[in-house]
């Protein structure tokens, strides 16, 4: 991947990360979320890595963030009003942030390995769906199919609980 | 320097290059006249003329009649371009004025991305005709198809009036039940295929014959016999998602004028309207250039020489990557008649049965359909 596409879409990325913050609107948020997923799958394309790049693209914004955009439209949410913060709790979260970051730096410095560029892969063209799949049919197929149950159930519970009124 | 050095240059010219081929000479003129083939066709069936009349305005330039070709007519797409780019652009006090800019581009951009993946045709100048040649193509077509439900949500949305949100609401409804029977449906044909690029699906219905034709290569074996019943049944789902996906009659229940004046669009004019409309076709055309990849064999005729990387520079060469491309499109646009005829055939469906279609039956045909196809290809070699 070019460099140069590397960086635009890494700063678009957390530009539209905090923007999902920073908005107090509910609907621009979950739209600064929508397009800080598009510019995640643009990173995971440029390592070559299509697979994870468009279920990105099709399962967190195409299907997840419609449903919320959806929620937050139906409930006609208003922007939040601004709050008023106390001194002591913003000096509070600045140092636990502080202290975050400088045992992260701390932790990436004592790592040389992370320093290093990844030799090339050395495939022409990369054939990860095949091998995604054949990884979880064949060396995790048994979690696989607990999390397949464990969605079932999931979903027939959903079914239960929002059918109880109507008895 | 050396980060200049790093940037592939003559591959972005060559992409470029086949983008602006692709949507300024090909794809945006096959939408306005299947606008115009709309109108053409739908009187046609009612019975009337439809625009004939409106020819090429030479007379402006000093001769006596304006230029009439063959049909009649064929300037009303034009003359539609120009009334719209002329119309005042009304935007109502009422509405959230930056989504209600927003959503006309978020409708129609998704719809051109889709036809990123898209192999139109064979080689040309040395160059294999699709811009990106991935290895996701059919699930890059769903993720970005699936983007397309926020242009029309957010039109509705941000109209801010009641019609408009109940179009919205129905629209982004209605593209996510679809969706699951769209995807179930393309798995038989992914799982014979045995490969999710699409220019190797039409590699392996050039060996093989077309998936919905399996005789085109000469030759008709057990195996494909037998595969041809889920192949003719997920064609059958995979079609009838797609009318429900792009919002076509007789499911074009976000925008039914009888009931919701124009659904999520009835705030908006001139050209931002035009870009809804825009991108409604350009989505029915990456639609059918998808049914006619996976079912319909692509850019190959049957007998007809297939050029390769080499011969693409040589005038015979050219001229087969020429017919190429025309075969794809000519298989395209019969698609889009498909498209119109259905229109103005069927009545439009009410919206609990368009739900109960898409959850109650279509999920659960294309669902057992993939098990059917597995049985088939695990029990006959």
């Amino acid at each position: 991947m070019s460099p140069i596409l590397f960086w635009i879409f890494a700063a678009l990325m957390l530009a539209f990360g905090v923007s999902v913050v920073v908005n107090r609107d509910p609907v621009a948020s979950a739209l600064s979320l929508v397009a800080s997923f598009l510019c995640l799958a643009a990173l995971f394309v440029g390592l070559d890595a299509f697979f994870i790049g468009v279920i990105q693209v099709l399962v967190y914004a195409g299907a997840v963030m419609v449903l919320f955009l959806f929620i937050i439209m139906l409930l006609d949410l208003k922007a939040e009003k601004r709050r008023h913060f106390n001194k002591l709790a913003l000096a509070g979260g600045a140092l636990v942030t502080a202290g975050f970051v400088a045992g992260l730096v701390r932790v990436l410095s004592l790592y040389p390995a992370g320093n290093q560029p990844f030799p090339p892969l050395g495939v022409a063209k990369l054939d990860d769906v095949r091998q995604v799949g054949m990884t979880l049919f064949s060396n995790f197929n048994l979690p696989f199919q607990t999390v397949g149950v464990l969605v079932l159930v999931a979903s027939v519970g959903v079914i239960v609980l929002s059918r109880r009124e109507l008895k | 320097m050396e980060l200049l050095n790093t940037i592939p240059w003559m591959l972005i010219a060559s992409s470029v290059a086949k983008t602006l081929f692709l949507i300024f000479l090909v794809v945006l003129p096959i939408v306005s006249y299947t606008v115009y083939a709309e109108r053409r066709v739908s009187a046609l069936i009612q019975d009337r003329l439809g625009p004939n009349r409106t020819g090429f305005p030479i007379s402006l330039f000093g001769f006596k009649k304006d230029l009439q070709l063959f049909l009649g007519g064929l300037g009303q797409p034009v003359a539609d371009a120009v009334k719209f780019l002329l119309k005042e652009e009304f935007t109502p006090a009422h509405v959230n004025k930056f989504y209600f800019w927003l959503a006309p581009v978020l409708a129609m951009v998704p719809a051109l991305s889709t036809l990123a993946v898209l192999p139109f045709g064979n080689y040309l100048f040395g160059q294999k005709m699709v811009v990106a040649d991935v290895n996701v193509g059919i699930l890059y077509v769903f993720a970005i198809a699936s983007i397309g439900v926020y242009g029309i949500v957010l039109a509705g949305w941000s109209s801010n009036s009641k019609y408009p949100f109940l179009g919205g609401i129905r629209a982004s409804s209605q593209m996510i039940s679809y969706e699951l029977s769209l995807g179930l449906s393309a798995v038989p044909v992914l799982m014979i295929i045995g490969n999710l690029n699409l220019s190797d699906a039409i590699q392996y219905q050039i060996d093989n014959g077309w998936l919905l034709l399996p005789f085109t290569d000469g030759k008709l074996t057990l195996r494909e016999f037998l595969l041809w019943i889920p192949v003719l049944i997920s064609f059958i789902v995979f079609t009838i998602s797609m009318f429900a996906e792009t919002n076509r009659l007789p499911f074009d229940l976000p925008e039914s004028e009888t009931e919701l004046v124009a659904g999520y669009h009835t705030e908006y004019s001139a050209m931002k309207f035009a870009l809804f409309f825009l991108g409604e076709y350009a989505a029915m055309i990456a639609g059918s250039s998808i049914i006619v990849v996976l079912f319909l064999g692509g850019w190959h005729v049957p007998l007809l020489p297939i050029n390769t990387l080499e011969s693409s520079m040589t005038p015979g060469g050219i001229a087969l990557g020429f017919l190429h491309i025309t075969a794809f499109f000519a298989k395209v646009i019969g698609i889009l008649i498909f498209f119109i005829w259905v229109r103005w055939t069927l009545p439009r469906f009410r919206f609990d049965q368009l739900m109960k279609l898409g959850w109650l039956y279509l999920f659960e045909i294309a669902l057992v359909n993939i098990f059917i196809t597995a049985g088939i290809i695990a029990l006959v070699k």
